[in-house]
């Protein structure tokens, strides 16, 4: 992490960028958040750890209206959510100064609540370029021992794999985290009657609370204006008047970000209540996928997404 | 608040019979914004649009719903009637109560229950409806070809000959089509290139007539009226301008090996040719294929006995663009590929041949000098069995569902060509029917059968099996006597099924005209509209639009000519209202709707809005109106709801869903 931070105080003091957009240490060990550093001095704060989960790619579009570049330090999967933002113009390229940072799976602070640890003081063992596999975990009432592999985010264990899909320089290496496949739980949802999937989803939507976190979380999620801010239309409103719109919010969503969702998994990492949204998500990729060949949106600037283009080798309405 | 009549159509009986139409007047008095409700027996008529006149007179109505019949029928009639009495012709809506309802159902009760919630819809759309004025563009006095076969050539004939320029651009060195592959036409049996060379020529001389051989449309924008194409001439390697066609060139050629595409593959044809003696333009092109000199850079025989210096092996593909008014697609047809049936034994046995191969075996210009002979062993044949529908009529994938058309008249033509000039030839026909609906064909299939003792059987070929001596065992039934048949045969003749020529994919898509599931062009209308396609300033000539013999595609040719001349005649058209917009403060400049536009008509400026307060320069979508053709594929993927269509606003849609669904 030193190094990184180092390397980001040179940049600054080099003037190649004006700012760095990363993570800073919060309150605890556990709640590093994303953070603008308008000066080297503010770097004290820096942090990159196992708990930098957030992907800072939106925050790019806020950094492209200031003065000059900034830093942004993306890890490989938030890479694929700077390629969307780029192709759908919503960042300029040259606006930023990207480091690719290496990862080796960011942690569910939630996963380590579970095990019965209360009370976390600080958590040692989370640094992401260290190759020890160990947290340890001080807490009012003791001190407690988790592997890091355990305590991984769902989002990690299908991980989509280690390259930066775009960097200007890398620092760190990535390890492998993958031990499930992406799609597996989808699978399972679709084995389920209608009747059954309609009670699944029913289910968890109706944890909702209409926060927004995950609509404010989503690099894809970026209109300047959403439809469920704007007077212009029906849709508007912070609480949900009735069951219906809950599920209504949340099924739209997916379908606007369908084709352009990467699976970034933060809509599930911010949720306060753990609703599993990455599953709609996941049920258009797959289906696009099945449909069109294997897309990932974010790969790349230049690829066509299949639901905004057509060929003569599009799947036929009816003959799937 | 809108002052909303509703008038309700009886149309005769067909609304009426299944519709109680008072009761859809009458509920629909109790909707919001409708101050007035009739119902009248035939809303299209005269005294139906005085109704309409009148109520708006009384009841100071500002928009009007019409129950009846599809929008596609009556809405111009009843927007040109609303217009009439003084009302915008866009707060006009119709709920189609015939088609969608009256006509499907059964059930009164429940036909009348569905006509009222149609009209619900149509008022709640009313109540958000604004005014629109149509605007005015200029028309291109150009018309392009894009074919030249026979279609093209009358369509390009016809319309020059009323005095506007027309483009013919022909994919094939020469102008001519499959008809200049046709050795005799029926039901007159007079000579196919007699008839159709002087059109070539006269199409070449008129004034007013340009031809692009070997030449292909790369791009198509723009819009009726406004069409801007790229087309792209290949390089031909000679010069059309000095070329005199002495043909010196292709007698001195070394590469002979290549198949010669006008004889069907059956005779060979050098690698600087044309494809055909009448050919035009009588200029010939290098196949860089087959070129010694194009492959390897030795050779040049042709450049050295070219007296006119016409040759130019530097010669690159050159694109150029031009603008039309209208554009006609006449793409013709080819030849089904046989390979699904390999039962006739056509790529086992050289004998086994299509009829288009036989035409040009038939042909005195053709491999065999017209003789008949076997392809095999230069033999004559002395007995030929024709096998009628292969791939045409079928049930399964395997072929085409449709009739191919012409087969039954070529044949009956073949066979009775075959036995007047070689009368000790036995000839059979299989055939499933024998259609021949057409001036003077049933008269002449009758006399391939009476006079010239053609032998017809009604039934199915199974399968022909190539013998060890060079014969051909045909296995059939006959359904008539209820037996199966096994001839021996020295020739066997396919009628295999036309389809559409493979390029009308891509062309469709270039120019957004549809094309059914065959690939088959649609017209606007399958009966009253049969020339045009439904993209605006397309029109259908020929084959690509459904299979037809020379006397109809010739009509056709001339309809299509006659819609193009009404449409150049204009000065100017007037434009759909009903286009695309989006709204600067909404719009995040994604380019998702620019993705999804197959018109073009979406491109991004960087503009600086104020957005409460905030003054910055954002990327916001703009639409070309004149492009924009109203489909809505923007609206509905915009993420943000930044686009919306008049006439079509997500509003509108969203209240009558609501009011269907109240």
């Amino acid at each position: 992490m030193q190094e990184l931070k180092n390397r980001i105080k040179q940049l600054m003091e080099e003037n190649v960028a004006q700012r760095a957009l990363g993570w800073k240490k919060g309150e605890f060990g556990y709640d590093a958040q994303a953070a603008f550093f308008e000066s080297t001095d503010e770097l004290d704060d820096f942090v990159y750890n196992g708990f930098c989960g957030a992907n800072l790619s939106k925050y790019m579009i806020e950094a492209c209206k200031k003065e000059g570049r900034t830093i942004i330090c993306l890890k490989p999967c938030d890479t694929y959510s700077f390629n969307q933002l780029l192709k759908e113009h919503r960042i300029q390229r040259e606006k930023a100064y990207i480091i690719g940072v290496g990862c080796k799976g960011t942690l569910d602070i939630s996963k380590i609540k579970a095990n019965g640890i209360e009370g976390i003081v600080d958590i040692e063992g989370a640094d992401m370029f260290s190759s020890e596999n160990l947290l340890k975990i001080k807490t009012v009432y003791g001190d407690h021992e988790l592997a890091y592999s355990d305590a991984l985010l769902e989002r990690c264990n299908c991980c989509k794999g280690k390259e930066h899909m775009i960097f200007d320089e890398i620092i760190g290496e990535s390890a492998d985290t993958v031990s499930a496949d992406r799609f597996e739980q989808i699978e399972k949802i679709e084995q389920l009657t209608s009747i059954e999937k309609f009670e699944f989803f029913r289910n968890e939507l109706s944890k909702c609370i209409r926060c927004n976190a995950c609509r404010n979380a989503c690099p894809a999620c970026n209109c300047r204006k959403c439809v469920f801010d704007s007077d212009k239309f029906d849709s508007a409103q912070k609480a949900n008047s009735d069951s219906f719109e809950e599920k209504m919010f949340h099924i739209i969503r997916a379908f606007h970000v369908a084709g352009r969702c990467t699976d970034c998994g933060e809509c599930s990492r911010v949720c306060p209540q753990n609703i599993p949204l990455h599953l709609f998500n996941r049920k258009f990729i797959k289906d696009i996928n099945m449909l069109y060949g294997d897309f990932s949106a974010g790969s790349n600037c230049e690829e066509n997404c299949p639901l905004t283009s057509y060929s003569f080798d599009d799947a036929e309405p009816g003959k799937i | 608040m809108q002052r909303i009549g509703v008038f309700v159509c009886h149309c005769g009986s067909n609304i009426a019979a299944t519709v109680d139409v008072k009761r859809v007047a009458l509920a629909m008095l109790s909707e919001n914004g409708v101050v007035f409700a009739d119902d009248y027996q035939y809303m299209c008529s005269e005294s139906g649009q005085l109704k309409i006149a009148q109520a708006v007179k009384e009841h100071n109505l500002t928009g009007l719903v019409i129950c009846s019949c599809s929008p596609r029928m009556h809405e111009a009639t009843f927007r040109k009637a609303a217009e009439k009495a003084g009302i915008n012709p866009y707060m006009v809506e119709i709920a189609n109560i015939r088609e969608q309802c009256s006509w499907i159902h059964k059930d009164i009760e429940q036909a009348t229950q569905k006509a009222i919630i149609l009209a619900r819809a149509a008022v709640a759309k009313v109540n958000l409806n604004s005014p629109l004025i149509a605007g005015k563009s200029p028309v291109k006095k150009r018309a392009l070809v894009i074919g030249g076969g026979i279609a093209g050539i009358q369509t390009a004939l016809d319309i020059a000959d009323a005095g506007f320029e027309v483009d013919i651009v022909e994919k094939t060195p020469s102008i001519g089509g499959k008809m200049s592959q046709l050795d005799k036409t029926f039901p007159t049996l007079d000579c196919s290139a007699c008839i159709l060379t002087p059109k070539m020529v006269d199409c070449a001389a008129h004034e007013k007539i340009t031809i692009f051989t070997y030449s292909e449309v790369e791009n198509v924008s723009g819009f009726v009226g406004n069409f801007t194409v790229d087309i792209k001439k290949k390089a031909r390697y000679v010069d059309s301008a000095k070329c005199t066609g002495c043909g010196l060139c292709q007698e001195k050629c070394p590469s002979k090996k290549a198949l010669s595409e006008f004889n069907c593959g059956l005779s060979n044809r050098s690698a600087i040719y044309t494809p055909f003696a009448q050919a035009v333009p009588n200029v010939p092109v290098i196949d860089p294929l087959q070129c010694i000199k194009l492959k390897t850079g030795k050779c040049g025989l042709c450049e050295k006995v070219c007296a006119a210096n016409a040759i130019d092996y530097t010669q690159k593909d050159e694109i150029i663009t031009r603008e039309y008014g209208a554009i006609v697609v006449a793409t013709g047809f080819d030849v089904i590929n046989l390979d699904n049936y390999d039962e006739y034994a056509y790529s086992q046995s050289k004998d086994v041949i299509t009829s288009l191969e036989l035409e040009r075996i038939m042909n005195a210009a053709g491999p065999t000098k017209g003789h008949l002979e076997r392809m095999s062993d230069g033999k004559a044949p002395k007995n030929i069995v024709f096998v009628q529908c292969v791939g045409s009529r079928c049930a399964d994938n395997k072929g085409k569902s449709y009739c191919s058309k012409i087969c039954c008249m070529y044949t009956a033509k073949h066979a009775m060509l075959i036995r007047d000039k070689y009368p000790d030839v036995n000839v059979s026909v299989f055939y499933i029917d024998v259609r021949t609906p057409g001036k003077n064909f049933d008269e002449f299939y009758r006399r391939a059968v009476e006079e010239y003792g053609v032998n017809y059987i009604k039934g199915q070929v199974g399968k022909v099996t190539p013998e060890p001596d060079g014969s051909l065992t045909v296995h059939g039934v006959d359904l008539i006597d209820g037996r199966q048949v096994k001839i021996s045969a020295d020739m066997v003749v396919l009628a295999a099924a036309i389809e559409p020529n493979a390029s009308v994919r891509q062309l469709a898509t270039q120019l957004t005209a549809s094309i059914d599931t065959n690939n088959f062009l649609t017209e606007a209308h399958p009966k009253l509209r049969p020339v045009e396609s439904p993209t605006a300033g397309v029109f259908l000539s020929g084959v690509c639009q459904g299979p037809k013999d020379i006397p109809e595609t010739v009509s056709q040719a001339g309809a299509a000519a006659a819609k193009v001349i009404g449409l150049l005649a204009k000065n100017e058209l007037t434009t759909n209202p009903c286009t695309a917009h989006s709204d600067e403060l909404l719009c995040n400049g994604c380019s998702a709707c620019a993705n999804v536009c197959p018109y073009g008509a979406i491109s991004y400026q960087d503009k600086e809005v104020n957005d409460h307060g905030i003054r910055e320069t954002r990327r916001i979508a703009m639409v070309n109106t004149a492009l924009c053709q109203g489909c809505g594929a923007c609206t509905v993927t915009c993420p943000s709801g930044a686009m919306d269509l008049n006439g079509f606003s997500n509003k509108q849609i969203i209240a009558e869903v609501d009011a269907i669904c109240r």
